[in-house]
């Protein structure tokens, strides 16, 4: 069972893209994460799907109804938290949640019931009454994952649920968020930023880059790809001999220079680390530091890119902002 | 097509959110409340030409009611803006609601505080000396201020869905709020303008309002009743009309 189907989806802004030609399916029931830096296309992938922006070419269904000409069954169908805070501050929190029941329909029975069970899902039961201004960062946040389960949507869109929140916090949401997706079988599609979060979270995940989607498996399967281990050697300049020595030798999976960091993918590190050191120091370069880690998302990312999230992110900002100034907006 | 109880939970938000902003509510009353106080007194006694008999203070409160509910109709409209700022909007467009709903629940909403205020603006003059001589002619004020606040809350709708974000609030302000204001009569009788200005006034939904309401309330008016009635309801429709058009065509994110 396909709950989103997203087919060659493009969106383009006065001409910027902003995704590119996009394609993939999210199965009944999955756990799916949007992986990419700020301004990869993550946010704007949500609101096309979610019906708040009509895309510029491409097909997408949601639960089952295309987005474009079935507009009303998908708003039925999914609830939705966005990245900034969506709520009315000056409406309590048990408010807030009446109004979203009403806009969607439900009786008062129902409502009295559901509003007092997802109060109680977020830990929120005892500030149901208070106004949501004098809420804190972690508490609107919950009380918006309450509010968007509601009325039992099929497929529920979390846009950085986790986005400023303090670790502790974080750690809470994540377990209200893996629990909803194994207790009430909610498909859950969220887009993040962090590498340990959708390592964490996500059944599946796609990497996300410039508009375009650049890789796209499990985590476990993505980091396998790398293979083996990784072992990161901070050296001193003039490292480009050595890189190409240890590139022929047949254990090396791949070196990637980044800055002053050798990046080596082999089997078996920590047998592999006293050879490379010797070649090290046949070759006059000075090996600051070394590590051995298994592959993590970050080094997935790197080795699709060719830059880390962080980097990407403030080359992103750029792209973007000389976008704006071009059309003045 | 037209969903009631989404209709009645926007007019329902609306109305919570102004019994909790006493500020902005005693914000709102503040400056209609001082041009009365300061112009009454201060022409009072003044024999201004084109006024007939009565004196100023009476020719004054249905003009002041008016500009009250420009003001707050404007801003109601404008608050889309705010709703747009806030992320709110967001919710209420991802909703499974038809746009017409939405247009409808908040119209219904700006409508009913405007006229709230309207009436308190009315209750307080009462209290200064300003004269109601029946009841009919209340409830005949009520029809003019409610026609009032629908054209303005449409014209406010059409600002908002044209506008990014809230820095263009204050020009609107100045350029259209305060000519809108001036332009009408409220402050002085039309006869004394211009016949070029008056050209002008006359497309001024406003001027029907105010003179509706003088009408109705102290019984002198530039046009007859019946007419100020069927040019503002004309008035009302095409602006609720673009209004929600516009707003329709906007994107919420």
């Amino acid at each position: 069972m396909v709950a989103i189907k997203v087919e060659n989806l493009v969106k383009k802004f006065n001409g910027f893209v902003a995704i590119d030609y996009i394609s993939f399916e999210v199965k009944k029931g999955e756990l799916f994460g949007l992986l990419g830096p700020n301004g990869a296309g993550k946010t704007t992938t949500i609101n096309i799907l979610s019906t708040l922006l009509k895309q510029t070419s491409g097909y997408a269904e949601v639960a089952g109804y295309d987005i474009s000409k079935d507009k009303n069954n998908v708003r039925k169908s999914i609830g939705i938290v966005f990245q900034e805070p969506a709520l009315d501050n000056k409406l309590t929190g048990k408010e807030n949640l009446e109004f979203h029941a009403m806009m969607y329909g439900m009786g008062k029975e129902e409502r009295r019931r559901r509003i007092k069970e997802v109060l109680e899902l977020v830990e929120l039961r005892d500030k149901g009454d208070v106004l949501v201004e004098n809420y804190s960062g972690g508490m609107k946040r919950r009380l918006e994952i309450a509010r968007g389960l509601i009325h039992r949507p099929k497929v529920l869109f979390l846009d950085e649920p986790t986005l400023g929140l303090d670790a502790q916090t974080r750690r809470h949401i994540w377990e209200y968020i893996k629990k909803l997706n194994k207790e009430e079988g909610v498909t859950i599609i969220l887009t993040t930023h962090y590498m340990e979060e959708a390592d964490f979270l996500c059944d599946r995940i796609a990497i996300i880059d410039h508009g375009k989607i650049i890789a796209m498996d499990t985590p476990e399967r993505l980091k396998d790809k790398l293979g083996g281990d990784i072992i990161t050697f901070e050296v001193e300049k003039d490292s480009d001999k050595f890189m190409n020595e240890i590139n022929k030798l047949d254990f090396v999976k791949s070196v990637k220079k980044h800055n002053s960091k050798l990046t080596i993918m082999v089997e078996q590190g920590e047998k592999r680390i006293p050879e490379l050191i010797d070649m090290a120091q046949k070759n006059g370069v000075k090996v600051k530091s070394v590590s051995l880690h298994k592959p993590s998302l970050e080094d997935v990312f790197l080795h699709f890119t060719g830059k880390t999230i962080r980097e990407q992110e403030a080359g992103q900002k750029e792209r973007v902002r000389k976008s704006m100034r071009r059309f003045g907006r | 097509m037209i969903n009631k109880t989404a209709i009645y939970v926007l007019w329902l938000r609306e109305m919570k959110r102004f019994l909790r902003a006493k500020s902005r509510v005693i914000g709102t009353l503040a400056m209609p409340l001082f041009f009365l106080a300061f112009l009454g007194l201060g022409f009072g006694n003044m024999n201004i030409p084109g006024m007939g008999k009565v004196d100023y203070i009476h020719f004054l409160v249905p003009g002041i009611v008016g500009m009250g509910m420009l003001f707050t109709s404007m801003f109601s409209g404008i608050s889309v803006l705010w709703d747009r700022e806030f992320g709110f909007l967001k919710e209420i467009m991802v909703a499974p609601v038809n746009r017409v709903s939405i247009v409808i629940g908040r119209i219904a909403g700006g409508a009913t505080t405007s006229v709230l205020q309207g009436i308190l603006i009315l209750g307080i003059s009462v209290l200064m000396g300003f004269k109601i001589t029946n009841i009919s002619a209340l409830l005949f004020s009520i029809v003019f201020m409610l026609l009032i606040s629908c054209t303005f809350i449409g014209l406010g709708l059409i600002f908002a869905s044209k506008m990014r974000d809230i820095q263009g609030f204050q020009l609107i302000m100045q350029f259209i709020v305060f000519p809108l204001f001036f332009l009408s009569g409220a402050l002085f009788p039309l006869e004394n303008l211009p016949v070029w200005l008056r050209h002008i006034s006359s497309i001024d939904p406003l001027t029907y309002g105010v003179d509706g309401l003088r009408g109705v309330l102290i019984g002198i008016s530039y046009f007859s009743i019946g007419f100020d009635f069927l040019v503002l309801a004309g008035f009302s429709i095409l602006m609720v009309f673009l209004g929600a058009y516009f707003f329709e065509k906007s994107e919420s994110v």
